[in-house]
């Protein structure tokens, strides 16, 4: 795999990544509150 | 003002169904083969521009306006249309809302079936006896020359699977789609991880291998710079956003109609949306392609998704395939196909949902009697996709409902949600209850990035050049005129590329013919919902005024 290409996909991946956990953890840690 | 009974049972399980909604087969088939088609590792850069941009922002919308609308009571988009303006005719933009997820349903209940269909036939070894590129045309029941079907498998599998919608459907949100999307998206992110992981540790030495997976990884990502100044690319990428989020449907308006006011919408979007991604780009990405050129080798894999799409590598090519894998082939089958099955029901169900609410909510159906309904309905137009098949009525379906209708929608909702019901109290309404600071850039992208980005797409749907669009371009300015490719929307309703247009040849009904009628039947849909929409605000209108006097 050339090393272009591996740059690509992981610093795609590590924006994935961070994205995805950041929101996700954020809605597991705030359950929604009842009125 | 209506109280509203049903809700989500819990927050995890709103934003796994959102997900489940987004992610289809279109993450695993669709996506790795536009990357390696459109610029390989650099078709990453208009992709992510596109879902920032036109993505988050029409996700943000379609929360907004429905949240908006089960506040007055609706969870379908003709009232939540109907309760952002004053004109009359807002929700008959909303008919869009149940006319699209109706009509896809009945075309991808068929695909999800062979999903179903393909995890029994791995579990029992079929594949081991028989090839499928040779199973797959006799269980649609494909004849040469004919364009009928009447295939008794694939109609029992398509039964079954829309009897499972609808019983899941039956059971309401909390009981049903919650809790089959609790299963199926962490089912399906662990099938992912472990067929990737098997995929990109095959080597050489392994029987059948004949070349690296890390070559195909390679052929997805490896970065062509120069396809950043085509259009093509930026509008594959575009395209490839707008169809997986499943926007411009109405079932994100439909799921979001069941969160209460002030409650959080801007991060429940937003978790959604990095999810399908995530499955997208990272599972997606890595499991088809490595794992097909391993064995097949990267000339053929190459050649296989030339047109857009890895259908034929993920039905026709895989299941052979995984043969190679031993005693783990049933089960990396079943894996596949199950994947492929829960990305389908998680999709299907979303669609299934604001047809039920429209019964439940404007003709005040139980919710088994309106999920009944739904399946009866879908039977009958998916009956028609399964028995005209071979003769085109299956892409009439995907490209009317499933392309053309979810644009027009989407541009159409961005407009309305912008200009009508205004940027300053759609903001208020995305913003309120937000668990997140959502950057004001938004504001901007949603009046006037967003809606440009969509009429892009539309428009280039509508003339697509059967060359490249520079090449075409090129051929209008000198004179040359513009090829209109057989699948725009101009080239499709003028049966571009279509040798005989005829409907009957030597007294026996032809291909266009077909189309045709499916045509017909879409309209008939439309107007049929239409009809009903009208219907009921005529009553609603009625009593109203009884009561006044």
């Amino acid at each position: 795999m050339s090393s272009s290409a591996l740059i690509m996909m992981l610093c795609s991946w590590a924006i994935i990544i961070f994205f995805t956990l950041k929101f996700f953890i954020k809605v597991l840690k705030n359950p929604e509150k009842e009125e | 003002m209506a109280v509203q009974k049903e809700r989500w049972g819990t927050r995890v399980g709103l934003v796994l169904a959102m997900a489940g909604n987004a992610v289809g087969l279109g993450n695993f088939l669709r996506f790795p083969a536009q990357a390696s088609l459109n610029g390989g590792g650099a078709f990453i850069i208009p992709y992510l521009i596109s879902f920032v941009v036109m993505g988050i922002p029409l996700l943000y919308i379609e929360w907004a306006i429905g949240r908006h609308g089960g506040k007055y009571g609706h969870h379908s988009t003709p009232g939540m249309f109907d309760v952002l303006g004053k004109s009359r005719l807002l929700k008959y933009i909303g008919v869009f809302g149940l006319f699209v997820n109706l009509t896809i349903a009945a075309y991808y209940c068929y695909i999800e079936s062979w999903t179903l269909s393909y995890v029994f036939h791995s579990i029992t070894g079929t594949f081991s006896e028989i090839l499928p590129t040779d199973f797959f045309p006799k269980y649609l029941g494909l004849h040469e020359d004919s364009i009928f079907a009447i295939p008794p498998e694939a109609v029992f599998w398509f039964v079954l699977t829309l009897g499972i919608n609808v019983w899941i459907l039956s059971r309401g949100l909390a009981k049903g789609i919650e809790i089959a999307a609790k299963i199926g998206m962490p089912l399906l992110i662990i099938f992912g991880i472990v067929l990737a992981i098997k995929g990109l540790t095959l080597d050489s030495g392994d029987p059948g291998v004949i070349e690296s997976p890390l070559s195909g990884l390679n052929f997805v990502w490896q970065p062509n710079f120069s396809g950043l100044t085509n259009p093509t690319t930026w509008l594959a990428a575009a395209g490839q956003i707008f169809f997986t989020l499943s926007v411009g449907m109405g079932s994100i308006h439909c799921y979001a109609a069941y969160v209460k006011e002030k409650q959080d919408i801007a991060l429940n979007a937003s978790s959604a949306g990095w999810m399908n991604e995530f499955v997208e780009v990272i599972l997606g990405g890595t499991i088809l392609i490595p794992i097909a050129t391993a064995y097949l080798g990267l000339q053929a894999v190459q050649a296989a998704t030339l047109g857009g799409s890895g259908f034929g590598l993920g039905f026709l090519t895989l299941p052979t395939l995984f043969n190679n894998w031993g005693w783990f082939a049933p089960v990396a089958g079943a894996m596949w196909f199950g994947l492929l099955f829960f990305a389908g029901i998680t999709s299907s169900l979303a669609m299934g949902q604001p047809i039920l609410a429209f019964f439940h909510d404007e003709y005040k159906l139980s919710r088994e009697r309106s999920a009944i309904y739904f399946g009866l309905a879908t039977l009958f137009l998916g009956f028609i996709c399964v028995w005209l098949y071979p003769g085109g009525a299956f892409d009439e379906f995907d490209f009317w409902t499933g392309t053309f209708s979810l644009v027009v929608f989407a541009l159409l909702e961005t407009i309305v949600f912008a200009f009508v019901f205004g940027i300053d109290k759609g903001w208020e309404e995305i913003t309120r209850g937000a668990d997140i600071i959502v950057p004001k850039i938004f504001k901007f992208f949603i009046k006037y990035i967003t809606p440009l980005f969509i009429a892009i797409i539309f428009i280039g749907a509508l003339i697509k050049p059967d060359t490249d669009w520079i090449t075409a371009f090129s051929n209008l300015f000198n004179g040359n005129g513009w090829p209109f490719a057989a699948d725009s929307v101009i080239g499709v309703v003028f049966h571009v590329g279509t040798e005989k247009y005829i409907w009957f040849d030597n007294g026996e009904p032809t291909r266009e013919l077909v189309k045709d009628g499916t045509r017909l039947l879409l309209l008939l849909t439309f107007i049929t919902f239409a009809y009903l929409v009208h219907n009921v605000w005529a009553k609603k209108k009625a009593k109203k005024n009884g009561d006044v006097i």
